[in-house]
């Protein structure tokens, strides 16, 4: 790293809780979202969506539509055919559906109207012939039926991805093992449900140059979606990103109506919005995957993990979206918290004719860590341990290497496991409370940004530009997203305390494909790290600047220039100086227009095997979270009273946004763990249960519990300043140790989330029978396995290779 | 096309200033602050009154704008996200969430500004269970409510005149 300049010393800006830079927008009304943008002749465009589940369209005709008084156009699936998808390898989907339906909700036809009204009503009058197909509804019919295949692409019949990787001799390490303990759990599926609908608005304009504004965490995939399906030149197409209102992941693919309204604005030539109704919401969904899982571990007497074997089924919906990376993302994280010396992970996902899953706040990670925690909690009374003792006993050391080839740094999750041991009296009150009242522990980690981008390539995942004027402005110029999770605020920080000036000085351009480096946006929680680098970066190469033209103004050496107060000056006589404009004027007058670039590119991973891309980090953030409930027997409710929750965060850049993250991610965990459910009605029709705020339940002040926060900071070297994520890995823990703590609480497994009354209610009857005091799946479905891809631990002397494939064939 | 004009004119204080408005009288009061009135502070989650987001001041108390009629606004008193500061001058409640970072996304920032700011204007001192009841039907999917609680505390506070900061705990965490 060569950005360590400026970033050790006493911080003016860095650790401080600063407004965010758009505090004032966002409290007057005056941020512009996507649906708050009226240009003059704009138009409205609605989308006709299938009312069944799986058909092939046989016939659309839209000439009714055309002729409805205000359309101004209609388009469908012919207008727009090549495909598209946020994975190089899943280009799966189409703006509007051509010759299938493959989900209830999926589109077919586009309108163009004067109003929002008259497209609406033109959509009425479209007439699609559906022929219908058999539909797969869960993961058990998918595996189960090979024809009708929902795609013609997979890994055979209606799955999508099967996944088979062994690091190191498992049954060596179960060989070893002084117990070993198999589970299956069952992790539902769940939406974001921003409070934000999605909307954009594209316009073409006479020099035939696409401006879409739209509500999206990834303007640069955007940008790729729209020039591969629009069929014209990158440089003519411009995406510029709204400030989201909430994303969560799920804004986060390229979606049907931004190509669908820019499509639109080409063919009439005047701007075009769309704006999504909530029950659309729920049609886009891309959130997290319902995951049927089977976990088995070797332990020795102490807890110490000899070998562990993981299996995951996901629920995939109707489209590949990030399934693949979701689906390696429930194998990879297993082995970063508890020592795990050798791992098999066996994971596939499944096309369902259901809305498509994708990635939500902690991407796969949730699901597994459940199944995980929960685990641990058994194995854990089945030694006679303390869970909490236990866990701290085998943490993976700091700075090393797992043995699926992670590359760990910092790790504060000792210290995290500490406080809420500490804060929650968690000795006093362990397997010690009254029948109804319990106590249970988990931990967690999450990456810093994927290691490997979507797209692989060479090039940075983050740049940054900076531009500073002779009046001494300042202005910082990223591809980041502000989501609401404050990453403009962020760059202003960071640029800020490296130049010695006020974050409210700068000006922040953010999200425009026209005007900003690319970064990759804002998922994975990767912003403040990888853009938080670039920005460094490009400060200090401006510093530099300023530095030398300074430091001869000043008969200074370089070395004793420094920068704060808006200042700069001679720091063994800081009285002589100049002001941060006139250092600017100073290096303008030298060097010519001051501008300068930082880029960012993560550390090569060590892993070279198949598979390897998605797990790698810079780095690991580390959670640990106490829940202490209450369980009504009679009725079976749980009311979550309190959670202590220590995030181990590197360093903080602004503590009052990681606390804000934080307490967002125990919101977001408690609501997947108690209520939250993407369900759908009937096996056959697959009609989503509850597409309305109201139905979906999610928590109001009345549900929300009270939250303890602690911040553990362990700076970690990759970090800017040391700083890792927090906008995700809060959220892993909370769901199993809300989970432990119901055991805790009536001597019940709820191997399943939501944690609803009725199955807290079955567990406590079955149990009151004398039979097992659980509810959930016994076994996953029986499937082939393929042969796993083998690669030897560092341990074993591996070189994160795999082994050669007939030496595999040659052990079976 | 018919030949009387299809938009009704209503007059109403908008923000504390006289206002007249003509739009399709069969639009919601959302629909006419955001599309004919130009005030794009107030949003929308849902449309359906579930979330809370779209919630406007009229004669002073909280209501959903996207289940009111627009004609139903004559002769009356409307505030709304852009009439909270006055003259530049942010409300007590505006600097605090703006301070603790209780506007996260902000897109339910306006629904629960207000309906705070009534609040405190009924109950000067409000406890946290108070807060939470009347804030039941605002939905936020950032915060947690959270960091909005602690900022609505400070607001009262200082409305009360009290001179008081933060939490340490709220902002750094517990030691």
């Amino acid at each position: 790293m060569t950005n360590n300049f400026g970033q050790n010393g006493p911080k003016k800006i860095i650790g401080k809780p600063f407004r965010k830079v758009d505090a004032r927008a966002k409290c007057t009304g005056q941020t512009k979202f996507a649906d708050d943008i009226f240009l003059p002749r704009m138009l409205f465009a609605k989308l006709l969506r299938s009312p069944v589940p799986h058909a092939l369209i046989k016939h659309i005709d839209t000439s009714k539509a055309l002729k409805h008084p205000g359309v101004v156009a209609v388009i469908t699936g012919n207008d727009l055919p090549i495909p598209y998808g946020i994975l190089p390898v899943s280009q799966d989907e189409h703006a509007l559906c051509i010759d299938k339906v493959r989900f209830i909700g999926d589109p077919v036809a586009a309108v163009a109207a004067l109003d929002e009204d008259a497209a609406f009503q033109a959509l009425d009058v479209i007439e699609v012939d559906y022929e219908p197909l058999e539909t797969i509804a869960s993961i058990e019919e998918a595996l189960a039926t090979d024809e009708p295949r929902i795609h013609e692409y997979g890994d055979g019949g209606n799955v999508h991805k099967r996944v088979s990787l062994e690091f190191g001799d498992t049954e060596q390490g179960f060989a070893e093992a002084d117990l070993i303990r198999e589970d299956v759990l069952f992790y539902e599926g769940s939406t974001h449900l921003p409070m934000e609908q999605h909307a954009a608005v594209a316009h073409f304009d006479a020099d035939e140059k696409l401006t879409l504004w739209s509500a999206t965490q990834t303007p640069h995939y955007v940008h790729r979606a729209l020039t591969k399906t629009l069929g014209l030149a990158a440089s003519h197409i411009r995406v510029i990103a709204t400030p989201n209102g909430g994303g969560f992941g799920g804004k986060s693919d390229p979606f049907n109506h931004e190509i669908a309204v820019a499509k639109l604005a080409m063919v009439t030539g005047r701007p075009v919005k769309i704006t999504l109704t909530r029950e659309e919401v729920f049609y886009c969904h891309r959130g997290r995957h319902p995951v049927l899982m089977w976990v088995k571990t070797g332990v020795k007497r102490d807890g110490a993990i000899t070998a562990m074997h993981f299996r995951s089924m996901l629920d995939g919906g109707a489209y590949g979206s990030y399934g693949v990376a979701s689906t390696f993302y429930t194998g990879a994280l297993q082995t970063v918290t508890y020592n795990v010396p050798r791992y098999k992970f066996e994971g596939l996902r499944v096309f369902t004719n259901k809305p498509p899953c994708g990635p939500k706040r902690g991407h796969g990670t949730p699901q597994p860590r459940f199944a995980l925690e929960a685990h641990m909690d058994k194995i854990a009374e089945e030694l006679g341990l303390d869970p909490a003792e236990m866990r701290k006993r085998h943490l993976v050391p700091a700075y090393s290497v797992t043995a699926n080839y992670l590359r760990v740094g910092s790790m504060g999750l000792g210290k995290c496991i500490d406080k809420v041991v500490q804060g929650s009296e968690w000795k006093n009150k362990f397997r010690k409370l009254a029948y109804g009242r319990g106590i249970g522990i988990a931990c967690s980690s999450y990456i810093c940004g994927a290691g490997l981008p979507i797209y692989w390539n060479n090039m940075p995942q983050s740049g940054v530009q900076l531009r500073l004027d002779r009046q001494g402005g300042v202005c910082v110029q990223c591809g980041s997203t502000d989501i609401g999770q404050g990453s403009d605020s962020i760059l202003a920080y960071i640029v800020a305390e490296v130049l010695g000036i006020d974050p409210f000085d700068i000006r922040v351009v953010t999200a425009d494909t026209d005007l900003t480096p690319v970064d990759l946006g804002s998922y994975s929680s990767r912003v403040t790290l990888m853009t938080g680098n670039a920005a460094i970066q490009a400060a200090e190469r401006a510093r530099e600047m300023l530095t030398i033209a300074v430091s001869e103004k000043l008969g200074a050496p370089i070395e004793n220039i420094a920068f704060a107060d808006r200042r700069a000056f001679d720091v063994e006589n800081p009285d002589v100086g100049v002001t941060f404009a006139e250092a600017v004027v100073l290096a303008e007058s030298k060097f010519g227009t001051i501008g300068t670039v930082g880029s960012y590119t993560p550390p090569r991973s060590p892993g070279k095997y198949k598979g390897s891309g998605v797990g790698p980090s810079p780095a690991y953030s580390y959670s640990a979270a106490v829940a202490e409930v209450e369980v009504d027997p009679e009725t079976g409710m749980v009311v979550v009273d309190r959670i202590w929750i220590a995030h181990d965060i590197g360093q903080s850049i602004n503590p009052a946004l990681v606390m804000g993250q934080v307490e967002g991610s125990v919101y977001m965990g408690l609501g997947e763990a108690l209520m939250e459910e993407m369900a759908y009605r009937g096996k056959r029709n697959v009609v989503h249960k509850f597409p309305s705020m109201l139905e979906y339940k999610s928590l109001t002040t009345l549900e929300m519990c009270d939250v303890k926060t602690y911040l553990v900071e362990d700076p970690d070297p990759n970090g800017p300043f040391g700083a890792k994520e927090v906008g995700q890995g809060p959220l892993l823990p909370v769901p199993p140790a809300i989970a432990n703590a119901v055991y805790d609480a009536v001597g019940v497994r709820i191997d399943e989330v939501p944690i609803m009354p009725e199955k807290v209610l079955a567990g406590i009857r079955s149990k009151a029978q004398g039979k097992e005091g659980r509810f959930g799946l016994r076994a996953l479905p029986v499937v082939a396995w393929p042969v796993p891809i083998r690669v030897p631990t560092p341990a074993e002397g591996g070189d994160g290779k795999e082994l050669p494939r007939v030496a595999v064939h040659g052990r079976d | 096309m018919p030949n009387k004009p299809e938009k009704s004119i209503i007059r109403l204080t908008l923000n504390g200033e006289a206002a007249e408005v003509a739009f399709a009288p069969h639009k919601t009061l959302l629909e006419v602050l955001r599309e004919d009135l130009g005030l794009t502070g107030t949003k929308h989650g849902c449309e359906l009154g579930e979330c809370g987001t779209c919630t406007v001041l009229v004669d002073g108390r909280p209501i959903l704008s996207c289940l009111a009629l627009g004609l139903d606004m004559e002769g009356r008193e409307v505030v709304t996200i852009e009439g909270m500061a006055a003259n530049g001058i942010l409300h007590p409640l505006q600097e605090t969430f703006a301070d603790l970072g209780a506007a996260q996304c902000g897109y339910c920032s306006p629904g629960f500004l207000l309906t705070a700011k009534e609040m405190l204007e009924k109950n000067p001192s409000p406890t946290r269970e108070e807060i939470k009841e009347a804030l039941a039907g605002n939905l936020c999917r950032c915060t947690g409510y959270i960091k909005i609680y602690e900022a609505v505390e400070l607001a009262a506070a200082r409305m009360r005149g009290e001179e008081v900061e933060p939490a340490t705990e709220s902002i750094y965490g517990l030691a």
